[in-house]
């Protein structure tokens, strides 16, 4: 397969077309049986096999160990030998396929006029042919949660697959989660840009906590009004108000888009108030009050590990060993990377980071795995290798948490093997052809 | 009895008013003397002379005589100031008292399209923000409100100006008497003002603290230019600005620093200024003085301090006090502690008012310094004699002597005691009564009668206070008492009818003024004559009463305790002074260090070596080799790790205090290290990731920036101890949407607005730099020729800069995407006969990296940014590693105060994407930059003999599992992870301490300020999105707007 891709690209590359990611198709469904053998396979869940073998049949994972007998023909074999297998990785909280150029306005399809949007479907959106898709999926990313982004409630997410047609193909976990982004309680800044903003507001602005909480309360009314409407029987729809539907029948989750410490308090009160499943994204602060959210079952997507820590007095490394102090606790978070400039394909080194920085290897990887499928509601079918599920599976030469050795060089999506090429190898191939680098 | 009348007449008639010659008087004409004798007073003359029992005579407003031998001439007022001293009223040298509200003219700035050029109509000059022709004394008028204020505080005299702008005009002496202005301005044209903040312009240019100093330091070039020049008058024509501003040069020159912020190094900042054109200004202090006072000393410039000490904030909520830093609470600590500081430097200082929430607070916040051991003497004197010594009024006001302006304020105690009151000010011969009710004490026993129709009934007023006594008759009664300096009030109770039921009645004891008085009680008013009260009143039933209460006896005051006091307790300071800074003692300092055992990373030929010694000594890499020894070195067992050259950040925009100077297109004129910020916990934070020197660049606003700075990490130092000694100068240039504004939501007026216009805006700036550097030498020939010394020569910044460049001379780091903007960089530059040194981002530049190495030309750029604006569509992570395969010098920068801290993970995703060997990757980092920054010869790599800037690194350095142990930077170990481990402990000790005093604070009853985040403003390129914490804001000098492209 992706012998023929290339040859291909040689093809297209003499013709002299560019940027030709058209030429890079989403494989068909997978069918017979696969066989992965003698990889060291790091399930997702903490445990590794030595030398195991991964059968995959319809795009299921059939059966992971190490007494797998592989026939010596009649199926599909790829050797791990000297190989790591991991689980597909998944970008737990992005604007993967809403945007392709952030800097461009016509191309961002995120944000919504409107700061209560809760019917707002991310999925409408979501363009499974965006050039970015195939860089993550040639660093191991195989799934994505695709998020809008907003004031208040910015609406609804979905979990998609990268190797997809369109949308709806794309799909893996249809409108999974709603999205409130936090009010900031803390107050202006001064100096020079307090004046500046003091010139355009010349009333002094009020309490930043008063704010926040009259803005917030505006959320609780919707659903405080949703719950009636939903348990009556109304005569007309309200679309906003059916929205919430999905979250008071616990199909979806409410992720709260907080860092800091009272916004996250506060986001303790929607899984108090309306017993919603509450997990919060980005958590900067989050290890803060860690016991908290172990005790209120709060999963954690924590943003970017690579950022500067919130104080100067802050440990230097504070943001690194962040994930170490909630795993500690016992909290169930994951790793997620929002770094605008490579746009989430360093997700795996951010998990690297966290291993650095007090994680196992193996729990750094569940941060980027199993719990990142376990706080988007997709553990059943993805995020470890494991029977029963689906065959989302990436091959590497070597340790993918560490840049210096991660190389992958297989993923496979639903048992689909897909092919690992992308705009970035093209522009490659085809600046090689012109310097005439080997 | 006429003292006492004239005392009280005094409140009424505040001032005395004065018949000018040439005004034509309305009435009758009324001409007085106004002599007064001030007798039996301790007068403190000056700070060195005190008379005791002496007496002061003015006349007319001016003093005509004191001493001890003083006739008091017959028409004088005598007034008794038994008990009282008499100061010279105090002098405050930074005050815009009397000076109109500045208006903001509309037009330009935030929120508007760019305003190139001034709009300022008149022959003025070019900048908006030199405003020489502001002349305070035209402007100036009298505000009683404020003036009233400021003589509360003991002030009688200060220098005013008009705070707006660079160059702000000059500064007049006024007293603070309401007067016809004519008598009120002591000195016309007293001084010359100049700032960092442009104030109410809205002309776009300087829009950066660097684009400040840069103005000025033209001004002083064009001026010098301008001066008695008649070439320059034919070509410039008449400028008001400049004349004014060469005018103004005899006069004290007066730097206001603190504008943008407080930062302490804007002190620096200024004062170098001054040293390049020769002025020694007088320097507005921050408040932080005592944070670096070495460095201030060392300016030699005498500073004008303020008493703005930061208030304690509530931090009681721990979520709160989280977010509130280190250096923030210990400069709220150790803040009082700064007048002290300065005296104890010796450095000349005088005192203001200015930036008091209140004014009210002088006294008590100058008290508070004196807790923190600023003396009486020096206190007394930068309030006197040494505002008016800089000012040249000294013959006038500032000391109580004969035919100086009557100013002077009668006080009840030594005027820096705890107890003292301030009496009177009297300013220009004219009295304000300040607190009248604390002349006399009235505390003591008095006879009050009390006449009615039925006879006079006696009492036993025995007063405690101003506003508090006890009335006894038969029975101790409850009263209410207040005196306000003339007018008495008594009210009390009827006498006791028991019959009234209400149980127990006249709870004498309790008697005091919130005794709560029945409705029918006794209310007297009348007025205090001395020992003599009379008055009228109503009893309890309504009828007429008079009344005179006759005084038995004074309570004698108590003698003072004399409190020995100790200096507050404060914590150590730090350098730099925030967490992770260093006391005194444990400044890192250069040690001989044997590295033993390591793998040594070497960026040389030889590669890596295993199992090999490094020794440091001196600063320098002393030998690299097996089994090396050395007595009395720290040994560092470097088994299983490796040492690698440290790393050099080609592209960084940390420790700086602005970045972007996007008021024009070209700014070659301005100077990062006019702006480094040694402060910045980034350069602590980046040498925990081993980095050990970062080329500090003017951001990508426009096309040609400003002039850049390599910097050693050398964390503790001053802002000019960060600077790479000995480096080839560079300057920043850009191409491509960011300098012809494509994100501003504004739209955008200032050329260029394509790539095209980019081109020409090159061209155009060599070009003229060309007419320039011929006329400059010929201008040099000349004077050579004749031997004269007469320069009519304009010096001019930007061309200098460009001129360099053209000579090789200064370096070029171009800003670059996309390759139709790379070639235009290289072939204009070849046009003018010289090499874009190297090309930075420059993401597309694998596409043309043949032509770059034709001309020869260095890259820098990032590992694998892309898609986040149009330019950088076709950006691919494996860049680096073509360039690096066609022979192109390669470095990988970070351009990001975080990612700067994994700049060798950076580097190692060149062997991921396009299998750069792993000796090339780290090269990137270390020995590529070095080369393209020209100091390949000092860093870079590990070599005999080069500068000690080492890393050893816990693993593999290319592999995400390594942790830097040590960062070295010219043999000082400025970064040790056992050292951070300890440090972080005493960060958490140190802030729990301050955290628990400023509770306390609050909890004493203190009043504190809500909480305040220490925000932190970060200065980056504007050019992509960054990686900040909560509390980071990416603050941009040009306007915000752009700070949207991410």
């Amino acid at each position: 397969m992706k012998k023929i891709v290339l040859t291909l690209n040689m093809f297209l590359l003499l013709a002299g077309v560019s940027n030709a990611q058209e030429t890079i198709y989403p494989a068909k469904s997978q069918k017979g049986t696969v066989y992965i053998k003698n990889g060291t396979v790091h399930v997702g869940n903490g445990t590794v096999i030595e030398n195991a073998t991964v059968k995959i049949t319809n795009g299921k994972i059939e059966e992971v160990g190490t007494n797998i007998s592989v026939p010596a023909s009649g199926a599909e074999v790829i050797d791990a030998t000297g190989k790591k297998v991991y689980p597909g990785l998944i970008l737990p909280a992005s604007n993967l396929g809403l945007t392709e150029i952030t800097g461009v306005r016509a191309t961002n399809d995120f944000n919504e006029i409107g700061e209560m949007n809760p019917s707002i479907r991310s999925i409408a959106a979501y363009n499974a042919d965006s050039k970015i898709t195939n860089t993550l999926r040639s660093n191991g990313i195989l799934l994505a949660h695709t998020a809008p982004v907003g004031a208040l409630l910015a609406g609804q997410s979905s979990v998609v697959q990268l190797d997809a047609w369109h949308w709806e193909d794309a799909a893996y976990k249809m409108d999974n989660g709603m999205h409130l982004y936090m009010p900031s309680l803390m107050g202006r800044p001064g100096g020079r840009l307090g004046a500046l903003f003091a010139q355009f507001m010349p009333q002094a602005p009020t309490d930043p906590t008063k704010m926040a909480l009259e803005r917030l309360e505006i959320v609780k009314k919707y659903f405080r009004e949703a719950k009636v409407y939903l348990a009556g029987s109304p005569k007309e729809v309200n679309l906003k108000l059916e929205a919430a539907r999905g979250l008071f029948e616990k199909k979806q989750k409410l992720f709260v888009h907080a860092s800091q410490v009272k916004q996250m308090l506060l986001a303790i009160d929607f899984a108090k108030e309306f017993d919603f499943n509450v997990v919060i994204v980005g958590g900067s602060e989050s290890w803060q009050i860690a016991p908290l959210l172990k005790q209120h079952n709060i999963g954690v997507i924590i943003s970017q590990m690579h950022d500067l820590p919130t104080l100067d007095d802050d440990d230097i490394d504070m943001p690194f060993k962040a994930p170490a102090v909630l795993q500690k606790a016992g909290v169930l978070f994951c790793i997620n990377d929002d770094d605008p400039q490579n746009r989430g394909r360093n997700l795996p080194f951010n998990a690297g980071t966290a291993a650095t920085y007090g994680l196992t290897k193996e729990e750094a990887l569940s941060a980027i795995t199993l719990n990142a499928a376990k706080i988007l509601g997709t553990d059943a079918t993805t995020g470890s290798i494991e029977k029963g599920k689906d065959a989302n599976i990436v091959i590497s030469a070597g340790d993918i948490l560490d840049m210096h050795t991660s190389v992958v060089e297989h993923a496979f999506i639903q048992g689909r093997k897909i092919v690992l090429d992308n705009k970035h190898k093209q522009l490659y191939e085809r600046y090689k052809y012109k310097y005439g680098i080997k | 009895m006429r003292k006492i009348k004239m005392l009280f007449s005094c409140l009424v008639l505040t001032t005395m008013l004065r018949a000018q010659e040439t005004f034509p008087v309305n009435g009758v004409a009324d001409k007085r003397d106004g002599c007064y004798a001030f007798t039996n007073a301790t007068i403190v003359k000056d700070a060195q002379n005190t008379i005791t029992n002496g007496s002061l005579v003015i006349r007319d407003g001016k003093i005509i005589a004191v001493g001890t031998n003083v006739s008091i001439p017959k028409d004088a007022v005598v007034i008794d100031c038994k008990d009282k001293f008499i100061y010279p009223s105090f002098i405050d040298i930074y005050s815009d008292y009397g000076m109109p509200q500045v208006q903001r003219p509309t037009g330009g700035g935030f929120g508007g399209p760019a305003q190139l050029t001034s709009n300022q109509k008149g022959a003025y000059g070019w900048n908006q923000a030199i405003k020489t022709e502001v002349n305070a004394y035209k402007l100036f008028s009298v505000d009683d409100a404020k003036a009233k204020t400021l003589r509360e505080a003991g002030f009688g005299t200060v220098l005013t100006h008009q705070r707006d702008g660079i160059a702000r005009g000059t500064g007049s002496v006024v007293t603070l008497s309401n007067e016809k202005e004519n008598f009120v301005i002591v000195k016309d044209k007293a001084s010359a003002h100049y700032s960092f903040s442009k104030g109410s312009s809205t002309q776009t240019y300087p829009s950066s603290l660097m684009g400040s100093i840069a103005l000025l330091r033209q001004t002083y070039n064009d001026a010098a230019w301008y001066k008695n020049n008649p070439e320059a008058a034919n070509k410039e024509g008449y400028n008001i600005s400049l004349k004014y501003f060469n005018d103004q040069q005899t006069l004290p020159q007066i730097f206001e620093a603190q504008d943008r912020g407080v930062d302490l190094w804007n002190l620096m900042r200024a004062d170098r200024i001054g040293d390049e054109f020769g002025v020694q200004y007088i320097l507005k202090a921050t408040g932080k003085e005592y944070q670096r006072i070495k460095e201030v000393a060392a300016t030699k410039a005498p500073l004008i301090v303020n008493l703005n000490f930061p208030q304690a904030q509530d931090v009681e909520d721990p979520n709160d006090a989280r977010l509130v830093s280190l250096a923030d609470m210990k400069n709220w600590e150790l803040g009082p502690s700064n007048p002290a500081a300065i005296e104890k430097a010796g450095i000349p200082f005088c005192l203001t008012s200015a930036d008091l929430r209140d004014p009210k607070t002088f006294l008590a916040n100058l008290r508070k310094a004196m807790e923190y051991g600023l003396s009486e003497k020096a206190a007394m004197e930068a309030l006197t004699k040494n505002p008016a010594t800089w000012l040249g009024v000294y013959d006038k006001v500032g000391s109580i002597d004969e035919g100086k302006i009557a100013n002077f304020m009668i006080t009840s105690a030594p005027v820096f005691s705890e107890k003292a009151v301030i009496l009177h000010n009297w300013v220009n011969g004219n009295k304000y009564a300040i607190k009248e009710d604390a002349w006399y004490s009235i505390n003591g026993n008095y006879k009050l009668s009390v006449q009615n129709a039925e006879g006079i009934q006696d009492y036993n007023l025995e007063v405690k206070s101003n506003s508090s006594a006890t009335l006894v008759g038969k029975d101790t009664l409850a009263v209410r008492f207040t005196y306000d300096g003339k007018n008495v009030k008594i009210n009390f109770a009827p006498q006791q009818r028991r019959a009234a039921g209400t149980g127990r009645p006249g709870m004498g004891g309790a008697a005091n003024a919130s005794a709560t008085l029945p409705p029918n009680a006794n209310k007297l008013s009348g007025y205090s004559n001395g020992k003599t009260w009379n008055g009228t009143g109503v009893d309890s039933l309504g009828n007429a009463v008079t009344w005179i209460a006759e005084l038995i006896s004074l309570t004698t005051a108590k003698a003072e305790e004399a409190k020995p006091k100790t200096a507050p307790k404060t914590g150590k300071s730090f350098y730099p002074f925030t967490a992770f800074g260093n006391d005194e003692e444990n400044i890192p300092k250069p040690e001989t260090i044997l590295f033993k055992n390591a793998t040594v990373w070497t960026s040389e030929k030889q590669g890596k070596l295993e199992g090999t010694d490094v020794l440091v000594k001196n600063g320098k890499i002393a030998k690299i080799g097996k089994n090396l020894s050395e007595a009395g070195a720290k040994q560092i067992d470097a088994t299983g790790k490796h040492l690698t050259a440290g790393i050099i950040d080609e592209h960084s925009h940390i420790a700086s205090a602005s970045t972007n100077e996007g008021g024009q297109s070209v700014t070659s004129e301005v100077r990062m290290q006019d702006n480094l910020d040694p402060d910045d916990i980034n350069i602590y934070r980046q040498l925990s990731g081993g980095v050990t020197s970062s080329h500090i660049l003017h951001g990508s606003a426009n096309t040609i920036g400003g002039q850049t700075q390599l910097i050693k990490l050398r964390w503790g130092t001053d802002d000019k101890g960060l600077i790479f000694e000995g480096s080839d100068p560079f300057i920043k240039f850009a191409l491509g949407e960011n300098v012809k504004r494509s994100s501003s939501t504004q739209g955008n007026v200032r050329f260029p607005d394509t790539r095209m216009g980019v081109e020409q805006v090159l061209n155009d700036a060599f070009n003229r730099a060309k007419i320039y550097e011929a006329a400059k030498k010929e201008h040099e020939a000349n004077a050579k020729k004749k031997g004269a010394a007469t320069s009519t020569f304009r010096k001019d910044l930007e061309l200098e800069a460009l001129v360099e460049i053209m000579n090789s001379k200064r370096f070029i780091t171009c800003h670059s995407y996309v390759a139709s903007e790379i070639v235009v960089a290289l072939r204009v530059a070849e046009k003018y006969g010289f090499k874009v040194n190297t090309f930075t981002h420059i993401l597309e530049g694998y596409k043309v990296a043949d032509k770059m190495k034709a001309h020869g030309a260095n890259v820098s750029t990032f590992s694998d940014w892309w898609a986040y604006k149009n330019e950088v569509q076709d950006a691919i992570p494996y860049n680096a590693a073509i360039m690096q395969k066609v022979g192109l010098n390669v470095a990988i920068n970070s351009d990001d105060a975080e990612m700067a801290r994994r700049l060798n993970q950076e580097a190692a995703k060149t062997v991921k994407y396009g299998g750069v060997s792993e000796i090339d990757a780290l090269n990137m980092v270390t020995i590529n930059p070095a080369k393209m920054l020209h100091v390949d010869n000092k860093v870079g790599s590990i070599k005999e003999g080069k500068d000690a800037d080492l890393v050893l690194w816990s693993d593999h350095p290319l592999s995400i599992y390594a942790k830097s142990l040590y960062t070295v930077v010219d043999g000082t170990i400025y970064f040790d992870r056992a050292k951070d481990e300890a440090m972080r402990k005493e960060v958490k000790a140190e802030r729990t301490r301050l955290i628990n005093k400023m509770v306390g604070e609050k909890r004493g009853g203190a009043a504190v300020a809500p909480f305040t985040p220490s925000y932190k403003y970060i200065h980056t390129c504007l050019d992509h999105g960054h990686k900040l914490g909560l509390l980071e804001i990416e603050a941009g000098e040009e306007e915000m707007e752009h700070n949207s492209n991410h």
